[in-house]
């Protein structure tokens, strides 16, 4: 077993000693969204609102990269400018899921025993719930909306990473260095935020990230479903529903949009995956 | 917990890591004959119990959110059903109030909603005064349908994706991963749209929309198919190499047997077993997916239903499906711990 898993690192090892040609090219793809988020107009080739019923539904082309919509707006240059929106419901559903996380999860691994065991089978009870499901609950109680958009996506995943810091948690409260401190007598507040909270919660900055790239792959869903964001707004997932009455003709409203999401979802795994491994190499 | 397994589990939200640490418990050494019957009936009936405290707890949340709804019940239904925002007469309201219980204290409420559930009733649509259930019954079917030919493709796509992948040179090797987990990230709608711009547009295979019967079925089937095999391939992959290693593969090669037929009738069975822990969440998945790909490809089901109660705040219905769902999740992995429990010879008995 411990040579077998032994092998597999050295695995890893020697793969991380390659030159991360993945890490390079997400993290040129989020530098490039930074931007597009803060200062559109440096990277947008066309105004994104622009009507231009003569040049509707073209195709890609040097004049429009991704194309045209049925108006004749210039789809790269919305992409472009809905990557402020998208980019700040995935992180604010990220966000609203890691908080809730942290506090089910730590609640559910270190409060007194009665309350402790409610909170984890109340965890349990939401995980049974398909995150999108949880997600079109509360947008079916609020409304549609971006910010309903953000605590339903948020709401949704934050079952799932409660349970992996309820383990973490759990992992680090039964080790050594705990059993060491508390035998020197320190006091059971100092233990769990000197000693458990750092170790059980370090991997979380990876989880973030990962958690991101999932919030914008669900919240587009919703919007594509019409239950988010609506569509004058050019957010990605507003982007994919207008095109939907389009696929036949004009593929490439739906296609690109899409492969956008993907891409910027595929960046988010990406880095979460080295800093993941990162954390790990720092550990030994 | 290899980092792999691990990565894979985050990565995509799944149960796995925390299965992962549950099996990592102390293995016991195997029980006396006599008293391993008892253990197991025992722990079936611990099993049984957490499943009916769960699905209490999610019936509990279901009913607590329908009175979440902003506003008077009776009026928000009055208007939902009519389409409109207006204040309503008392008149108007006792008739509503009546036939949904609403002059009962909430924990009446709570009460009789509990009852209702356990003989099957999920309540009163607001929009269209007919039971939930019968609703949700007409549609089902092809929802559940469609979702168990995709855990079929599935499985059938990762087998024979991580029999060929898996163990090979380091480039297959990388290259299987990559893929497992490039798909597993894939979104519902992304995906059904190019499977329906390659295959229906383009090559004229399958109906582009509707399309009744098989034809019509393998598309949407195989958009949830393709990501749930990307997921369960990375925890089987983990499992298949580990497998590949172990002294059973060896003896099995030093009697002659082909690789093929080492990976196929000793390795694959071993490292599938993640996978299949994953039935319940699989199902919960492809049923929530179904919301997606039934929307893309204009499908009938219980995904169309609940968009559209959610569009009106329908909330009965919205919650039934939602309860239904996961009541599915819960006894199908009640199922899958049962069987576990009847098969596993190191019964723990903590």
């Amino acid at each position: 077993m411990t040579a077998i898993r032994s092998t597999t690192r050295q695995a890893q090892r020697i793969q991380l000693r390659r030159r991360p040609w993945g890490l390079y090219l997400a993290g040129l793809l989020v530098v490039f969204l930074a931007i597009a988020a803060i200062a559109p107009q440096l990277l947008a080739t066309h105004d994104p609102y622009a009507l231009d019923y003569p040049a509707a539904l073209q195709g890609p082309s040097w004049a429009h990269w991704f194309g045209t919509d049925e108006s004749g707006r210039d789809l790269y240059s919305r992409v472009v400018f809905g990557a402020g929106q998208s980019l700040l419901i995935g992180l604010g559903a990220a966000g609203v899921a890691i908080v809730l996380a942290l506090i089910l999860g730590s609640l559910a691994a270190l409060a007194v025993k009665p309350a402790a065991v409610v909170v984890d089978r109340f965890v349990e009870v939401m995980f049974a719930f398909p995150a999108l499901l949880l997600a079109l609950l509360l947008i079916a109680i609020a409304g549609p909306s971006a910010l309903t958009e953000i605590f339903a996506v948020g709401l949704g995943t934050a079952p799932g990473y409660a349970r992996m810091i309820r383990g973490q948690i759990l992992a680090a409260k039964n080790s050594g260095y705990v059993e060491a401190a508390t035998a020197l007598g320190h006091s059971s507040a100092r233990i769990v935020w000197a000693h458990i909270l750092p170790n059980a919660l370090r991997p979380l900055v990876a989880v973030f990230a990962l958690s991101v790239g999932q919030s914008i792959v669900w919240s587009s869903s919703l919007s594509f479903l019409g239950l988010g964001v609506a569509p004058p707004s050019s957010e990605w997932g507003a982007l994919l529903d207008a095109g939907r009455g389009y696929i036949i003709q004009a593929s490439w409203l739906e296609v690109i949009p899409g492969l956008v999401i993907v891409a910027v979802a595929l960046a988010a795994t990406t880095i979460g995956r080295h800093l993941q491994a990162h954390l790990e190499k720092g550990e030994k | 917990m290899t980092p792999i397994s691990s990565n894979s589990a985050v990565s995509s939200g799944s149960p796995v890591a925390t299965r992962l640490v549950l099996e990592q418990a102390p293995k016991v050494p195997s029980v006396r004959r006599t008293s391993r019957l008892r253990l197991v009936v025992l722990t079936i009936g611990r099993k049984l119990i957490s499943a009916v405290v769960v699905l209490w707890g999610a019936a509990t949340v279901a009913f607590f959110a329908q009175l979440a709804l902003p506003g008077d019940r009776a009026t928000v239904i009055l208007n939902i059903r009519d389409g409109q925002a207006q204040q309503r007469t008392a008149a108007e309201l006792a008739p509503i109030r009546a036939e949904y219980g609403l002059n009962h204290p909430v924990l009446v409420q709570y009460w009789d909603y509990l009852r209702g559930l356990v003989v099957g009733d999920f309540g009163t649509s607001y929009q269209q005064f007919r039971p939930v259930t019968a609703i949700i019954g007409e549609q089902l079917g092809a929802t559940v349908t469609l979702s168990l030919t995709a855990i079929l493709f599935a499985w059938v796509l990762m087998v024979v994706w991580v029999t060929l992948t898996a163990g090979r040179g380091s480039r297959v090797r990388s290259l299987g991963a990559l893929v497992d987990v490039v798909v597993a990230g894939l979104p519902a709608y992304w995906l059904g749209i190019i499977l329906l711009l390659v295959f229906a547009l383009g090559l004229r295979w399958f109906p582009v929309i509707g399309g009744t019967g098989l034809n019509g079925l393998i598309l949407p089937a195989l958009t949830l198919a393709i990501p749930l095999a990307g997921f369960m391939a990375q925890s089987t992959r983990v499992e298949f190499e580990r497998a590949l290693d172990q002294p059973f593969v060896v003896s099995a090669r030093m009697r002659g047997m082909s690789d093929t037929g080492v990976r196929l009738r000793h390795v694959l069975r071993h490292a599938t077993i993640p996978a299949v822990t994953l039935s319940g969440w699989a199902l919960g998945s492809t049923l929530s997916g179904a919301i997606i790909v039934e929307s893309i490809f204009s499908r009938p089901g219980i995904g169309s239903v609940l968009v559209a109660a959610v569009n009106s705040q329908d909330l009965p219905v919205v919650v039934g499906i939602v309860t239904l769902v996961a009541v599915f999740y819960v006894a199908v992995n009640l199922l899958v711990d049962i069987a576990y429990t009847l098969i596993d010879p190191r019964l723990k008995s903590s």
